[in-house]
Parts: C-alpha cells; sequence; structure tokens
C-alpha cells in the first residue's frame, strides 16, 4: 500500500522508508511557531524542560498577533515577556508591530515555510501551511515548547481523505465558499484526527489565497492538516517568496484513503455558516432577512490582497448601511501596503468602512470590534462559536469577503448580486 | 491510578472558547482561569464542580482554538478525569501533555449521566458507574502515550530524555 502525501512528508522527516496510519512518530521540525496567547504559557514550560537554548534560532517564528497592539497591561506584559525570551534566546523571526501581521497570513509571505516542510505552531490555524504542499498542524504551549527545545514532535500518523476538485467556480466563489461547502457536508468532526488532501483538475481554478483559505480551515472540520498538491503556481508562489530549498512529495496512486469525495467547483454556490458551528451552512439563496450589526474582512482565513480586491469590488462606488460598522482589516503589512497602493483604501474609506492594522483582534474577541448582547455579524473569520466574538448572545455567520462586503452595504446578508 | 466522583455532563463538540473565552486568555494563571471555565456554556459549573468531580461529554470535545489554556483551566478547577465520545485532537495533544487524564469511550459518554458517582481505573480504563451499577472500558493509551502520562506530561518526558 502506497503513501499519501501527508505521510511521505512525515515519513521523510522521520528518517523512514515508510510510514503507515496509526504508527507513532518523531519527525523533525522545519519550522515552531507560536503567538502572543500561546508562547509565554510555551516559555514558562521551555524553562520548566531546564533547556538553555532553542534548537535553532532561525526555525522558530514568534508573531504576536492575537491581542496586538497590546489591548491592555495583561497583553502587554504578556508581548513583554515573549519578546524578551526571544531576545534573549537570539530567536530571529520575532516579528514587532510594525511587521508584523496575522501569522498565517505572514508566515508564507515571509518564505518561512515551502513545499514539503513539517511545521507545528502554537496555533490551531497553523494548518494553512497545508496550501503549499507542507505538512503544517496546530499544537499547543506544551508542544511549542519541547519543539523549541529538541527541534522534534511526536505525531501519529492520520489517514487521510481525498477530496478530488472539479470543474470551474462560478462568478463570486472563492475559497471560502469552497471549504464552508464542504465543511457543511462532512460536519465540524467529518475529518477527526485525519489529513484533507486536496487534488483534481479543479485547482488550477484555485489561487493560492484561495488555497490557504481552504488550508486555513482543514481544522474546523476537525482534521489534523489540510494539504494541496503542489502544481506550477504553488512553485511560482515559493520562488517569488524565499530562497529555501524545497521539495515537493506527491501521493503514490495506491495511497489509502479512508473516503474520496467529488466536489464539482461549478457547483458550488456562496455559502454562510449560520451560528453557533461552521457546519451550519446554508447557501446564500436559502438565506431569508437576516438583519446585521457588523462586518468584519480580515484574519488569517480572508485578509488576504486577493480578499481586499474582492471587498473593494463590492464596496466600490456603494455606502455602507447606517445600521452597520464594517471593519477591514488587511492580515499583514504588506497586503496593507499594497491594498494602499491599488487604491483599494480610498474605496473603503468613502464606502464608510474602518480600516484597522493587522491583528486578529475581533476574530477571537479580543478587540477592535466586539459584538454587544444580540447583536449579529458577518465575519470572513473561521469560527461562529457561542461568544467568539464578544457577548455570549451576540452571532457570527461566516461567508467570504465578497458576501461579507454585499451584506454591508445591504444591512442583512446579502449577495454581491442582489445590490 | 484511580479517580472517584460525581459527573458534570455536557453535550457534542463543547469548543475551546466556551472552554475558556479568549476574553480571559491575557493570563495564563490557572487559578484565575479556572474562574472563568465554561462561563459561556454554564454559568453554574464554577460554584458547583468540587475537587474529583468527572466531566463527560459527546463528540469532539475541545474543538476549535489550540489554546492549553482550555485544558489548564479544566484542571485547574478541580476536574479530576474527561470522559468523551471523541476528543478535538489538539485539545487530546494538550490534555496528555499538561497531565489532565482523558478517556475516549463513547459507549461511557452516552450511558453516564448528570450527577452519577463514577470511578475511573487509568491503568486498565475501566470506567465504573457505581450509581448505574455498570461498567465500560476505554482503549488503553499507546505505550508512548503512557510514558509521557507517567512522567506527568511531555515536560516530564523531555527531562527525562534530556538528562
Amino acid at each position: 500500500m502506497g503513501m499519501t502525501m501527508t505521510q511521505k512528508i512525515l515519513a521523510d522527516h522521520a528518517g523512514l522508508d515508510k510510514v503507515t496510519a496509526g504508527q507513532l512518530i518523531k519527525a523533525r521540525l522545519d519550522m515552531v511557531l507560536g503567538n502572543d496567547i500561546t508562547t509565554p504559557v510555551a516559555v514558562d514550560e521551555f524553562k520548566k524542560i531546564g533547556a538553555d537554548r532553542v534548537f535553532d534560532v532561525n526555525k522558530i517564528a514568534i508573531v504576536p498577533d492575537h491581542f496586538t497592539p497590546n489591548k491592555d497591561i495583561k497583553s502587554a506584559q504578556q508581548v513583554k515577556y515573549i519578546r524578551e525570551f526571544a531576545k534573549q534566546m537570539g530567536i530571529v523571526n520575532f516579528f514587532e508591530v510594525g511587521q508584523m501581521g496575522v501569522e498565517h497570513a505572514l508566515l508564507p509571505e515571509k518564505g518561512l515555510v515551502v513545499c514539503g516542510d513539517v511545521v507545528i505552531g502554537a496555533d490551531s490555524h497553523t494548518c494553512t501551511y497545508g496550501a503549499l504542499g507542507a505538512f503544517s498542524t496546530g499544537v499547543g504551549s506544551t508542544d511549542m515548547a519541547a519543539g523549541m527545545a529538541t527541534g522534534e514532535a511526536w505525531f501519529k500518523v492520520p489517514e487521510a481523505m481525498k477530496f478530488v476538485l472539479k470543474g470551474k467556480p462560478g462568478p463570486w466563489v472563492t475559497g471560502k465558499d469552497i471549504i464552508l461547502h464542504i465543511i457543511g457536508k462532512i460536519g465540524v468532526d467529518g475529518a477527526l484526527y485525519k489529513s484533507m488532501e486536496f487534488t483534481g483538475d479543479g485547482l488550477k481554478w484555485l489561487s493560492m489565497d484561495d488555497r490557504f483559505t481552504i488550508a486555513n480551515m482543514a481544522i474546523e472540520a476537525g482534521a489534523k492538516n489540510g494539504i494541496f498538491e503542489v502544481d506550477e503556481k504553488t512553485i511560482e508562489y515559493v520562488k517569488e517568496h524565499s530562497q529555501r530549498e524545497y521539495r515537493v512529495f506527491k501521493a503514490d496512486e495506491d495511497a489509502e484513503y479512508t473516503d474520496v469525495y467529488e466536489i464539482d467547483l461549478s457547483e458550488v454556490k456562496l455559502t454562510v455558516a449560520f451560528p453557533h458551528l461552521p457546519e451550519n451552512t446554508k447557501t446564500i439563496d436559502e438565506i431569508g432577512d437576516i438583519k446585521i450589526d457588523q462586518v468584519v474582512i480580515g484574519s488569517c482565513t480572508n485578509g488576504r490582497i486577493e480578499d481586499m480586491r474582492m471587498a473593494a469590488k463590492v464596496l466600490k462606488g456603494r455606502k455602507v448601511h447606517p445600521d452597520v460598522r464594517c471593519i477591514i482589516i488587511p492580515a499583514t503589512q504588506k497586503v496593507w501596503k499594497q491594498a494602499m497602493d491599488e487604491g483599494l483604501f480610498s474605496i473603503f474609506i468613502e464606502a464608510g468602512a474602518a480600516v484597522s492594522t493587522p491583528t486578529c483582534g475581533p476574530c477571537l474577541g479580543g478587540h477592535m470590534g466586539i459584538l454587544a448582547q444580540g447583536e449579529r455579524a458577518v465575519s470572513t473569520t473561521n469560527r461562529n462559536f457561542v461568544g467568539r466574538m464578544g457577548h455570549p448572545e451576540s452571532e457570527i455567520y461566516l461567508a467570504s469577503p465578497a458576501v461579507a462586503a454585499a451584506s454591508a452595504v445591504a444591512g442583512k446578508i446579502a449577495s454581491p448580486d442582489s445590490l | 491510578m484511580n479517580v472517584k466522583g460525581k459527573v458534570i455532563k455536557y453535550g457534542d463538540n463543547v469548543d475551546t472558547d466556551v472552554i475558556i473565552p479568549a476574553r480571559y486568555l491575557n493570563t495564563s494563571d490557572p487559578a484565575e482561569l479556572a474562574r472563568h471555565c465554561m462561563e459561556d456554556l454554564d454559568k453554574t459549573f464554577v460554584s458547583r464542580v468540587n475537587k474529583g468531580d468527572i466531566l463527560v461529554a459527546g463528540k469532539n470535545f475541545g474543538c476549535g482554538s489550540s489554546r492549553e489554556h482550555a485544558p489548564i483551566a479544566i484542571k485547574a478547577s478541580g476536574i479530576s478525569c474527561v470522559i468523551a465520545e471523541t476528543f478535538a485532537r489538539i485539545f487530546f495533544r494538550n490534555a496528555i501533555n499538561i497531565g489532565l487524564p482523558i478517556l475516549e469511550c463513547p459507549e461511557a459518554a452516552r450511558d453516564i449521566s448528570e450527577g452519577d458517582e463514577v470511578s475511573v481505573d487509568f491503568t486498565t480504563g475501566v470506567i465504573t458507574n457505581i450509581t448505574k451499577g455498570k461498567q465500560y472500558t476505554a482503549a488503553p493509551f499507546p505505550e508512548f502515550m503512557q510514558e509521557i502520562i507517567a512522567a506527568g506530561g511531555l515536560v516530564g518526558y523531555i527531562r527525562k530524555q534530556l538528562a
């Protein structure tokens, strides 16, 4: 029996010729990531381990992005603690306000992850880098600490589900609609403990930004990782962003999959996930009148340049509804500058939207757009759990940047075609 | 190792945002986190949980964020063990790594009711429902994970390796 893409990468990094699903292995790490919430705990654990240095000063990235620019004194203390640790250890990739961005948009952009890598991050959306054909997965702070000390992590080799993408997506349909459609189909634990491998002819219609969005939400189906077959677009992206050597791993023809789904992208409609689980999806034509109070466009899921362009395309020459606050958050400084240079900010500001500095902010109810009791938001983020964006009696509807922007104008959940 | 306690029971897909809301993540102090454990799901949890109580839940317990603050908050609240039909994988890893005992046992998770008196034997994986007079068996951990658990978590395990 052959190996899946994920199994091949793991076998390689464990120094084994072959691995099988269920096998426990120790793998060599190419990158260990943490943010301002998870790294303080990791630093405490690192100290308990008794290590006096990190395994490789170039292979650790610390990105204070969740509560930054520091929202309160406690958050500032946490960032101060990890900043001092990074300095003391000589960690090269510590990204301060001014350089930082939302971690999972930042790392690929900085060329810190390439095809064939094994990455762990103390953030559940670390699975994003699967878009680059890397194995990357979210872990907790203790795993991050152990990874920083030893350069290794233990894994149970996952089984895999295969998603064969076919056809060309329709107008306005993006990676967000595709992944919400898939999660609606398989459920929030549909890929529990497994890899989601994306392949098929339809890949050629998906930009790298679409792929980052799809891989990013693999965790929302419970997956260990999401991973895309590497093609010319991946190679082009990696070469443009990184000097590092990359390696392409392809699944064997006889690799075993627990499930194979064929997804016809031409049939995927604009999709919205209703409260309070990402699996509660409805297509745009099934949604009645749902009035909203806030729109958030940004995050590690949808804060990249194409997302900004999509929002601008919808908002151009239009006005945000008087009952709605529309908050747009480019995910990194580079996306920010690019959006500014392309004139997108003029469109946003003329429409009555606010543009924020990069931060995870409202996505996890941190700051920069918290919801009050009973309020509803359409958000391009990844989770609509109870209380995720603020008051436990607020509601989040997950959607693409196009639907979010259209909803901001309409004052209710809306398709861009309805404006 | 054995534990015995009264059961507090929840349903499917209990996510880490309700286990410990992000608004409290500007600290990692276990006692402070415990004061807000389960707050957005069950406001009564903190006042009614007693040391040694056992948490029982349905499918996909601990889904969502990778915050280790979630198992830390549960452990610090006094919960001695979590039994669920299934666990989300990062929560599973984190619980093992910080030394919060967890058991995956669909039969027990479905059959045990709120308020039942339950005891757990971690070496055999046998869960005894004293109230209902029933027994269930959870699959034992692989040897490698038992070593981590025996070392009190991943830090203890790595320390041993580096020594």
